[in-house]
């Protein structure tokens, strides 16, 4: 039997089931492993180390008992900490969140612990999820748990980092623009971000609230599809909440991708792109050939209309932003700085609790919604999400599957691009356009660049596409050249547990 | 609307008004939660997670606000179309999230139209969905936010459904504007929409005023007056406003585009803000919500199922009647229209029945029938009872019940028979004689006065059962005989 932070989460979940090991032992073993490193990566805002004992020894007592424990039995989680989680701190890695405990559990925390998952901690985040590096934190960034010197992308970087560092082999992120599959490809794990309204974002503290969707990282991609179907389907408190269940995913993923059409998207694929490095667009080549050979076809194509992606991009999502952010006047909850009259002390709390990103962003979406403006940059971006959808149903005539890179580079020293907020959010070329069509879109490791570092390709589908996305993620994993070691080498093979 | 001279507030001027009422809808719950939907309880406990705008809360639409709001838009005549919410962003304590969601460009309802008691038409031009905000208690500083010492605020309001209902500038009085919010409040009533309470705050009313010269075809520059409280203080406010700004104009100044707040205890409004100071909303679309597009077959099915309006009663009033819907109006006020309706199709005099309605049950009908309410008035104009009588019967009838011979026969209220009466007249005209030289004297006065000195005598030997009428022509007869 492999060490548990070395196996997947169907494994573990399927030994616990079983009885042959115990919750409580499985989590003991990565609290060890977060004990022994977490101080250099810093994935965690907070670890719960005693409510997962009590939440591991429920899931010990109902296996005990005979009962059903759920199909993520004894799974230790880790939360991005802008998912609300009843009576512990969900910061945002904000100062302006300071004291603040929700009295209610997100969705995705209460379907996560019915399936009998223990959330072992809330993970960083670039503040509010505004970030590509997990280094505009208000408690410190994040480091690359496969190089310290590195950041592990952003703004999910704590749960990307925490399942890569084998302090989870679960962990749920939120992706606006690409903060769940950006941060999975610089740390070599798997991140899926699902179709718009497929996960019910009740609970999740908003950024964007027409961009963000919750999904998971893993280490495979068969624990992602678990984690969907467990977190996935209608739920009335969201209204945009697709009203079907969760679709299948486990069941198609050794179905193969014989007679699929896949599309390499020209524009994001480097030819046409400035910034996508040498060894990004080798590993993507690589990742279509090896679909070709598994029996796709595979050609490339053209999405015009995704260049524009990011500069709508940051229209949309600072005005809603700026809006979702408002609440934050201490009035309520969270911090209060005093000041003689109400406007007073809005300024001030605002002023001291928010971090140079968020007030960026708040002063840009703020403009872009004012009166005079609104037409010439909110309502053109809406038209450019038009024009993105419109474009991308074009290409999914022809194409089943779309294929990019997921980010231009490998991980990137920390440090390197926070003076430049422009260069920062180039990063995220590859990943908006899903998120303006409202897409799925997962990553998925390929190798590693020249530096080593993980690499990830990005497969791309039209909205509900995941089972078919899921079929060529599959593929991909099975056909992947060596990852790096540290996450890597213990999973690859053949689908849902080569370890066990 | 009207152009009567009548209406003037200030002589060669006309005033012009537009309303927007709000008014709470009468849901179980809030218009986008759980939380109860309840006036007055103890602070902050009809409230949770999305009422208080936490962060990660979500607006999940009520759908007994929006067949509310249907209804509304039905009974106003608008048109019930395909609407999307908007976020309202401005930062206020009593706002939760800091922004409001309302509608903006595409309202649930829009272009409709109402009828006043006199039967004149008010346009509508909108009537959307929207959240109501907490409130603020300001203590010190006597109650204004910027000099109190600190600020309490709760939040049980805080998501409450509202409908603003937005009014054409088509009103030119005090008077047009109190009969416009009346109509209103009683059309939101009749359909369940709403309770209408101007004092409990569920429904309140903002006023825009402008004015220029009688005839002058440009419409003036308009202030907005706030703080509204009841149909008394918008009158006073219209008029309060409309001299302020006509002095304005004749003494060479220039009325300015302002958000003004009325003051009930001064009797004035003043400046809240300018034109340049107001709000920059920064609207746009909810993001969290879908746009919202009822079905024709619920839209047709709300209206089928709605009831006879104020306005449909009072022209029924005035066609069984044969009077016009204004003298209609205060009968179907009363919510007595069915039983006159009733009381009429049953041969009553339709003068008798809406006098009575008038006179003598401001203070409801209680247990009075139609059919009892037609056998009086029968009883009343066949001259069985006298007015007196028959007002004293029908007091009797509403708290009682009952038929009303009955109620009169108990009461000794038999009809006097003319011999009867003419006994004792002339009895009385022998006793009197010299009363009597002086009534047929021909002097007016002085048969005026004696006039009432008989019938007084008369009424007091016959214990009030004479019929007044009768009388008046017994003495005529006997003077002219």
């Amino acid at each position: 039997m492999s060490s548990p932070v070395e196996t997947t989460a169907q494994n573990l979940a399927a030994d616990v089931r079983s009885g042959a090991r115990s919750a409580r032992a499985v989590l003991e073993e990565h609290l060890v492993v977060i004990e022994s490193r977490d101080d250099e990566v810093h994935a965690f805002n907070l670890v719960l180390a005693d409510e997962a004992r009590a939440s591991a020894d429920a899931v010990d007592a109902r296996v005990a008992n005979g009962e059903d424990p759920g199909p993520l039995a004894g799974v230790p989680v880790a939360l991005k900490d802008n998912l609300c989680t009843r009576g512990v701190p969900t910061t945002c890695s904000s100062r302006i969140l300071e004291g603040w405990r929700p009295p209610y559990d997100a969705t995705v925390v209460e379907r996560l612990v019915a399936a009998g998952a223990v959330v072992v901690g809330k993970t960083n985040l670039d503040e509010f999820a505004m970030g590509s590096s997990t280094e505009n934190s208000a408690f410190g960034a994040t480091h690359n748990p496969l190089d310290l010197t590195k950041v592990p992308g952003g703004s999910s970087g704590g749960s990307a980092a925490a399942v890569a560092a084998g302090f989870a082999p679960l962990a749920l992120g939120s992706d606006t623009g690409g903060s769940i599959r950006q941060p999975a490809a610089l740390c070599g794990v798997v991140g899926v971000k699902p179709t718009y309204g497929a996960v019910s974002r009740y609970g999740l503290v908003a950024f964007a609230s027409s961009l963000d969707q919750i999904g998971p990282f893993s280490r495979t991609v068969a624990d992602s599809a678990l984690v969907l179907e467990v977190i996935g389907g209608h739920d009335r408190r969201d209204s945009t909440s697709i009203h079907e269940p969760a679709p299948d995913l486990r069941s198609v993923l050794d179905r193969g991708v014989e007679g699929l059409r896949i599309g390499i998207i020209e524009e994001l694929s480097g030819d046409g792109l400035e910034g996508i490095a040498g060894d990004v667009r080798a590993r993507l080549h690589e990742a279509a050939a090896a679909l070709e050979a598994a029996g796709a076809t595979v050609a490339t194509t053209s999405v015009p209309s995704t260049v524009y992606g990011l500069s709508a991009y940051y229209v949309v999502a600072p005005a809603e932003a700026s809006s979702n952010l408002a609440r934050y006047d201490g009035v309520r909850f969270g911090l209060r700085v005093d000041a003689p009259t109400s406007g007073d002390m809005h300024a001030a709390t605002r002023t001291a609790g928010f971090g140079d990103e968020v007030k960026r962003r708040i002063m840009l979406g703020t403009y872009a919604l004012s009166a005079g403006y609104y037409d010439a940059y909110y309502g053109k971006s809406q038209k450019v999400r038009t024009l993105l959808a419109d474009d991308f149903a074009r290409a999914y005539e022809e194409f089943d599957l779309l294929l990019s890179p997921t980010a231009p580079t490998t991980a990137f020293p920390i440090g390197e691009k926070t003076a430049d907020p422009m260069t920062m959010y180039l990063n995220d070329v590859c990943t908006i356009p899903s998120n303006l069509a409202g897409h799925p879109s997962m990553s998925v490791p390929f190798g590693v660049g020249d530096d080593g570092m993980p690499i990830g390709v990005q497969v791309l589908a039209p909205a509900t596409g995941e089972p078919t996305m899921f079929r060529a993620a599959a593929v991909l994993e099975a056909s992947a050249p060596p990852g790096h070691p540290a996450v890597g080498g213990s999973v690859t093979g053949p689908t849902g547990g080569a370890t066990a | 609307m009207s152009d009567d001279a009548a209406t003037e507030i200030v002589p060669g001027w006309e005033t012009v008004i537009g309303l927007e009422v709000h008014a709470e809808l009468a849901t179980a719950t809030k218009l986008f939660c759980d939380a109860p939907n309840q006036f007055g309880g103890e602070p902050n406990t009809n409230i949770d997670p999305v009422s208080l705008g936490l962060p990660g809360s979500l607006p999940v639409l009520n759908e007994q606000a929006v067949e509310l709001a249907i209804r509304v838009g039905l009974a106003l005549h608008c048109r019930v179309q395909r609407s999307v919410f908007a976020r309202k962003n401005y930062f206020y304590p009593d706002m939760p999230k800091d922004f409001q969601i309302s509608q903006f460009d595409l309202p649930i309802n829009e272009e409709g139209w109402l009828e006043l008691a006199d039967g004149r038409q008010v346009g509508i031009e909108r009537a959307h969905l929207e959240e109501d905000t907490g409130k603020s208690t300001h203590v010190g500083g006597g109650g204004r936010i910027h000099e109190a010492g600190h600020s309490l605020v709760d939040y049980n309001r805080a998501g409450v459904p509202l409908i603003e209902i937005v009014g054409a500038p088509d009103l030119r009085s005090a008077e047009d504007a109190r009969a416009y919010v009346s109509e209103l409040r009683s059309i939101l009533v009749a359909i369940g929409a709403s309770d209408g309470k101007m004092e409990e705050g569920s429904m309140r009313v903002d006023c825009n005023v402008s004015v220029r010269p009688m005839g002058d075809p440009e419409l003036g520059t308009r202030c907005e007056v706030k703080n509204i409280n009841s149909l008394r203080s918008l009158g006073r406010a219209i008029v309060y406003e409309s001299r302020r700004q006509v002095d304005l104009i004749t003494s060479g100044d220039r009325v300015e585009q302002q958000t003004r707040h009325w003051n009930e205890d001064e009797g004035r409004t003043h400046k809240l803000r300018s034109k340049e100071e107001a709000y920059d909303y920064r609207y746009f679309p909810e993001p969290d919500l879908v746009p919202l597009d009822p079905s024709v077959e619920w839209i047709e099915s709300v209206r089928s199922a709605l009831p006879m309006l104020p306005r449909e009663r009072r022209h029924r009033l005035a066609d069984a009647a044969g009077v016009d819907t204004a003298t209609a109006s205060l009968t179907v006020e009363r919510g007595m229209d069915d039983l006159a309706v009733e009381a009429l199709a049953a041969g009553a005099d339709a003068g008798r029945v809406l006098v009575h309605i008038e006179n003598n049950l401001a203070d409801g009908s209680g247990l009075l029938t139609a059919a009892a309410f037609a056998s009086l008035v029968a009883m009343e104009v066949g001259g069985d009872l006298t007015a007196t009588q028959a007002k004293t019967v029908l007091a009797v009838l509403v708290v009682d019940g009952g038929e009303p011979a009955e109620v009169a026969a108990g009461m000794g209220f038999e009809a006097m028979d003319d011999g009867a009466l003419e006994a004792i007249v002339d009895g009385l005209i022998a006793e009197y004689d010299e009363d009597w030289a002086a009534f047929t004297s021909g002097d007016d006065k002085e048969r005026k006065k004696k006039s009432g000195f008989f019938v007084g005598q008369i009424m007091k030997a016959t214990n009030g059962q004479a019929d007044g009428r009768a009388v008046n022509e017994l003495l005529a007869r006997r003077a002219n005989g």
